[in-house]
């Protein structure tokens, strides 16, 4: 009656699941492991940031023009009194530093996030329609991705101020269409599958169709893009506030740092080197985890796992 | 129409006059142009009984099993279930129909999502339409699972971790679970060895005599269904060439196409072999957007003539006691 003795189907390993495998899997990866290191220092440095401003006694904003510069008004190196050293106008670099961290996770995330979730809607609407609906939103995500991001800021910050919803606008609606383009491109390819019509046959709703069915053979994938979009978000950041389009001053950022102080990188390295760094482990983090994370999600690197 | 409907007693389903018609695309000049993938099929399927579908790839059996089962909708053409004219149901209806109407898939592989455990798989239908079956859903899952020779201790194992046989069991207990009257088997038995297709239609015989099954048998191949139906029917093109009940059309075929099918099945038999008269097709399958004038079998028919060219035939009554759609359909000693 039954055909192979359903026992005689893969003995050995005892039923992991897809998570489990990507674990174990991820676990293995060194890199991975030292980048999500530098991740979860960074989202603790960002989460205690007021404490650490608490200890170190500072701050962020404040000027030490007595006991921050030299008597000839040039910022102090690093020190026993200022760990990292201070900046242009006597501040604290490594509060400043440590606050830039919190605002720079929290911008990171939140534009992600939403960037993630509009580009979700936007290409499962697509690709699973498909006809007029896919081409009137695969036209309007090629208008935005064909506009230069500079030029828009630009104007929007000289009519409206910079500002932290205008930066984290900006941010979004310009890192929304790649997303909306991946998702569309792997529904187009998964609704090919049988088990749609399968689920169809049974009655399912487009919607249970699209979260149910479908969501689940693409979020491996998509969570990889959006790892890969915190970096780009991160620099995005850094680069809009270092041109001053970003968060307005004194508000700390790693970007904002850097271009308050690009005048004396001469005579004070290290207002220049210490964020450029901060900048540096935050996108090389997030970059080899996500790469971790796509070997691990991939299936045909499953064969050299051991 | 009287041959082509199976007893006195009221069909299932009746089809009639189907057509689907795919468009490819509007020029800006000239007329819309369009394959005709399914064009004026008419079939009916008894209660308990099974009809099978017969035809080369491209020949519209499939995209007829899914005008059917409702995931496609004709472009003309009705069909009644159960009395009911179920050709363009939608909303609260048609989903009410998918209890009724349910298809097993040809692929196993991508015919099970990936993601879901079979206990998910198999609950689906449940949870879709809202059903509570006595003793719980789980309860049914695992009774659907030893209900078609599944191991129910494997409720909690991905499609992957199965074999192609066994991932079409799981199918066939997905389509079971709503208690349905009719299911359309599209190739069910196509993409597996040829040691598990006997199991895999040995269970679905076991359930239509357990359960009262009607089927709707999609195959490409006439010795697949030789022994399961009550019914053939043979398409080419788009068309019914050839319908009758199994017995008669295998026994005596009228339509050089269903002549050509089964002589091209080798015969164990050497002797039975030499003394069979093959009838042998011409060249390639034409391409349904651009299907011949006439008989649209004449480019391949070995014994076509003029009036094949110019007049399409329709299905008629022939000597052997099938319905042919041939001007020379006749009973040739095929199988010897």
């Amino acid at each position: 009656m039954s055909d192979i003795p359903a026992s005689t189907v893969h003995p050995a390993p005892p039923a992991l699941n897809t998570r489990q495998r990507v674990i174990s899997q991820l676990l293995r990866d060194k890199a991975a492991m030292a980048a999500l290191t530098v991740i979860i220092l960074l989202v603790l440095t960002a989460i205690f940031a007021p404490l650490i401003v608490m200890v170190l006694g500072h701050g962020p904003n404040e000027q030490f023009r007595d006991i921050g510069l030299t008597p000839g008004g040039v910022p102090l190196p690093p020190g026993p009194n200022f760990l990292l050293g201070t900046d242009v106008v006597g501040r604290d670099l490594l509060a400043r530093l440590v606050v830039g961290t919190q605002i720079t996770i929290l911008v990171a995330v939140t534009c992600a996030l939403t960037a993630i979730a509009i580009g979700i809607a936007v290409g499962m609407l697509a690709g699973f329609r498909g006809g007029l609906i896919d081409t009137m939103l695969s036209g309007f995500v090629d208008v935005v991705l064909g506009l230069p991001l500079l030029i828009t800021a630009v104007a929007l910050v000289s009519v409206y101020g910079a500002s932290f919803p205008i930066m984290m606008g900006t941010i979004i609606f310009f890192t929304w269409g790649p997303v909306a383009r991946v998702v569309r491109n792997l529904v187009v390819a998964t609704k090919e599958g049988e088990f749609v019509d399968a689920a169809r046959m049974l009655g399912a709703s487009d919607l249970r169709i699209m979260v149910r069915e479908i969501l689940p053979n693409i979020a491996g994938q998509v969570i990889v893009y959006g790892s890969l979009l915190i970096p780009q978000v991160i620099v995005l950041e850094a680069s809009l506030s270092f041109l001053g389009l970003g968060v307005p001053p004194p508000t700390a950022t790693w970007g904002g740092i850097i271009a308050e102080n690009q005048t004396n990188y001469a005579v004070a390295w290290w207002t220049i080197l210490f964020p450029a760094l901060f900048l540096l482990a935050a996108t090389l983090a997030f970059n080899v985890l996500g790469d971790g994370l796509r070997d691990a999600l991939d299936p045909s690197s499953e064969r050299r796992t051991k | 129409m009287t041959t082509l409907s199976a007893s006195a007693a009221p069909a299932l389903l009746t089809v009639d006059n189907l057509s689907k018609h795919f468009p490819l695309g509007k020029s800006l000049f000239g007329p819309e142009r369009s394959v005709r993938a399914v064009d004026g099929v008419g079939f009916s399927i008894g209660r308990g009984e099974t009809l099978s579908l017969v035809g080369e790839s491209g020949c519209g059996k499939s995209t007829t099993g899914r005008i059917v089962a409702r995931l496609l909708t004709a472009s003309s053409g009705s069909i009644v279930f159960e009395g009911d004219d179920i050709t363009s149901l939608d909303g609260a209806a048609l989903r009410a129909l998918r209890r009724d109407i349910q298809m097993v898939f040809q692929d196993p592989y991508s015919s099970l999502n990936p993601r879901q455990t079979v206990g998910d798989i198999i609950e689906a239908p449940f949870s879709i339409q809202g059903i509570e079956p006595p003793g719980g859903r789980r309860k049914a899952v695992l009774d659907l699972m030893a209900r078609v020779g599944l191991n129910p201790e494997h409720v909690y194992r991905y499609p992957r971790e199965f074999s192609g046989g066994q991932r079409q069991r799981i199918g066939i207990a997905r389509a079971l679970a709503l208690n349905p009257k009719l299911i359309i088997c599209d190739e069910p038995v196509s993409a597996l060895d040829v040691s598990v297709q006997a199991q895999v239609i040995n269970l679905l015989q076991d359930l239509q005599r357990d359960l009262g099954l009607s089927y709707l048998f999609i195959a490409h191949d006439l010795s697949v269904v030789r022994h399961i139906s009550q019914r053939v029917a043979v398409m080419y093109l788009g068309r019914i060439v050839e319908i009758g009940d199994a017995e008669t059309l295998y026994a005596s075929p009228s339509h050089p196409y269903t002549q050509a099918l089964m002589t091209s099945a080798p015969v164990p038999d050497p002797d039975r072999a030499a003394a069979r008269q093959r009838v042998a097709l011409k060249g390639e399958l034409p391409s349904p957007m651009n299907p011949p004038s006439g008989c649209t079998f004449h480019t391949r028919c070995p014994f076509a003539a003029d009036r094949c060219r110019s007049e399409a035939p329709v299905l008629r009554v022939t000597e052997g006691g099938t319905a042919a759609a041939c001007h020379f359909a006749e009973v040739r000693p095929v199988i010897a």
